[in-house]
Parts: structure tokens; sequence; C-alpha cells
């Protein structure tokens, strides 16, 4: 059985002696038992991480007015489409004459991580003007298709947050952006 | 005759340590969590990086489920209870006192107004079973979704004097189009800003 041996050590400084005292022993196990009872009832039956919140702002839809006359310059805007089957298609500018792309990524750190952060660098060297002389920041577009689903999104979102994108936004998709994955 | 006496080990291990490691282990977990709530449909969020947690008041979780199902809580029992009467003003409903404090105790439905008699009446068990909620309506021609978000902001507004946070938890398979329809109605009330429930994941 579980012993505690209390019982004082060697002769005393000073030669006081100590009445010895008696050992005291109980019986842990039962106690032991019940703990490990109680505990894995607890880890059973609770939910220990709260679930992570993902922020989203979304642009006010604003039907009193219209501001659609706003230029932005094509070599800063990266159009990220999600498309079915967890496929993804990028492309600079307009799609009608884009200035790269469009090309084909997919979800994994080396590729739609890398174009980001590969565009974050090259945008404001390619917009710098005499009104901005350190460039301007990039903007990406998010255009989800009708078949992607929600993971695709949030994923995409998550990498946004990862490389840190100041300026991102999700929009409608086009036709034309749609009928990329048909071919 | 010499007996040979075999010596016996002792057969007892020192409890103590042991003893104290799982009591303060449970101690641990006591105090860190809190109580699971049961589901109505299984929901497998998608996976982040984020490390922001979900608030804990003035919150309503949408849940996006089930092929398009949708299931609409409020986090606060006594708003619960204000967003029960104005549903009940709105639709001409009438809830008994028990029947509020019934709706109070629930985390999360989703069937439509007209149903709700019948599910406030079922014990939770039978409550949440799967196939027994179908979803709230939230389609142009019966937008009750709508009308339930617009309710719940309302009552928050009376009982907590703050605005409303509205959390989107969508299955990880469900389709965009889906979760837009959600965000669009969110939106037509000039909710701008939401919370995206995910689960955590390394980068």
């Amino acid at each position: 059985m579980a012993q505690l041996d209390t019982g004082g050590g060697k002769a005393e400084k000073g030669g006081k002696v100590r009445s010895k005292k008696q050992s005291a022993s109980v019986d842990l196990t039962a106690m032991v038992d019940l703990a490990f009872l109680l505990i894995t009832f607890f880890m059973l039956t609770t939910s220990l991480s709260k679930p992570q919140s993902m922020d989203l702002a979304m642009p006010d839809k604003g039907d009193e007015k219209v501001i659609d006359d706003i230029m932005i310059s094509e070599d800063r805007t990266m159009n990220i489409i999600l498309g079915p089957d967890d496929k993804i298609k990028m492309y600079m500018g307009q799609l009608a004459s884009p200035k790269e792309g469009p090309i084909d990524l997919n979800y994994s750190k080396e590729s739609l991580r890398k174009e980001i952060l590969k565009k974050i660098k090259s945008v404001p060297l390619a917009t710098r003007s005499t009104k901005y002389p350190n460039g301007e920041d990039l903007i990406v577009l998010i255009k989800a298709s009708e078949k992607s689903t929600y993971k695709n999104l949030v994923d995409v979102l998550d990498e946004i947050a990862i490389t840190k994108v100041k300026i991102y936004v999700i929009v409608d998709i086009l036709k034309q952006e749609d009928q990329l994955f048909e071919g | 005759m010499a007996k040979v006496k075999m010596s016996k080990k002792a057969s007892a291990i020192d409890m103590t340590a042991m003893c104290d490691v799982s009591f303060l282990l449970l101690t641990f977990f006591i105090l860190t969590a809190t109580a699971k709530q049961p589901e109505i449909v299984p929901v497998e969020t998608p996976a982040s990086t984020v490390q922001v947690k979900l608030p804990d008041t003035d919150l309503a979780i949408i849940t996006i489920a089930d092929g398009g199902k949708v299931f609409f809580g409020v986090k606060a029992a006594d708003v619960r209870i204000r967003t029960l009467e104005l549903i009940s003003s709105e639709y001409n409903l009438s809830f008994t006192e028990d029947e509020k404090k019934r709706f109070s105790l629930m985390e999360e439905f989703g069937v439509p107004v007209n149903q709700l008699n019948g599910l406030i009446k079922l014990s939770s068990s039978d409550r949440n079973k799967e196939g027994r909620q179908g979803g709230i309506p939230h389609d142009s021609t019966d937008n009750q979704l709508t009308s339930w978000v617009k309710a719940a902001r309302n009552a928050n507004a009376e009982v907590n004097k703050e605005q409303l946070n509205f959390a989107i938890k969508g299955d990880a398979k469900e389709q965009y189009p889906e979760i837009k329809k959600i965000i669009d109605i969110l939106q037509d009330q000039k909710v701008n800003k939401f919370n995206l429930v995910t689960g955590l994941r390394g980068e």
C-alpha cells in the first residue's frame, strides 16, 4: 500500500529528542480511479477549444448613390476565380485584355500564396507614378463561381490573411470568367 | 527441514503523485472547458489559420449545412425570448410563457415559423433527430430568415443595448451560392461585417 514515511530524519541538531511520528499511509488507489473517471467524463462531454472566427467585411451595397467612376489601374487588380472541383484561375487586369494570365493555380502554399506574394512585391513597382512615387497597393478581387464551395472561399480568404493583402473584395463572377472553366 | 521462504515483493505503488496529477488535470478540465451543445446537423467547418476566437456575447449564428438548410440561433437566452415575441407579433402567432421559456433553451432551430409551436413541444432529443428540422425558408417568396435577423437585432438592441454580431457557420462542402444568399440577406439589412466560423489549422 501507499506509504507515507513522515518519520524524522537522523539525529537532530542540538540534541533535541523528537518523538517518532507514526507513518500515515492512506490507500489512494480508489481516489485515483475516481479522479481519472471524472477526467474522462469531462474530456468527453465538453468542448475545449472555442471555434475560430474570421472577420469578413463586405462593401456596403449602397443603393442610394452609385460611385462607379473611380478609375483603378489595371496593373493593380489581381482576379482570383474560384472554379468547380477546387480549381483556381488567376489573371491580372481585365479579362478582355489581361496583363497576365489567365493561369491555373491550386490551393497549395507553393501556388496561390507564392503568386499573391509575388504580386504584392511587383504591383507597387509597376504602378509607380508622379502622384504615387512608391507605387500603389495590390487589389485582390475574389470571384467565386456557382460551383465553388464554401471551403474554397475560406481557403482563399485565409491565404489573403496570411499574405496580409490590404485591399481585397469578394465580387460577383462574370459570365465570361465562369466560361474559363468550361474549355 | 529448512523451509525456503519466498520473500514477497510489495505489490503497492505510491499513488500520491499520481493522485496529485490526476486531480490537477481534473481541475484544469473543469475550469477551461465549456459544455458541449448538441447540434441539429453535423457541421464540418472549413479550417483557417486565424487565431481570433468567436465572441461570446451579442452573437447570432446562422448555420448553413446539409445542402443549403439554414438554422438560426442567438446566444443569449433573454434575447431569444424577445426575438420570439417580435416574431410572434409579426406573424400573428401566440406563444405561452411556458413555450417562450422552452424556446429560450433552444440553442438553434431550423423550421418555418408555422411549425415552431410543434417544435417547441418536443423534447430536446426528439428535436435534434435527423431530418426533423428542415431549415428556415429564405428564398424570395418566403423570406423568414430576414424576419428572424431583423427581430434578433431589435431584440438585442432592446435587451443588451448592443449591436448584434452575426456569425456564419457554413459546412465546408456547401456550394458558394448558398452562402452568398445568406450574405445578401444580411447585407440587405446593412449588416456588412460578419464572422465566418472556422476550425483551426497550421499555416
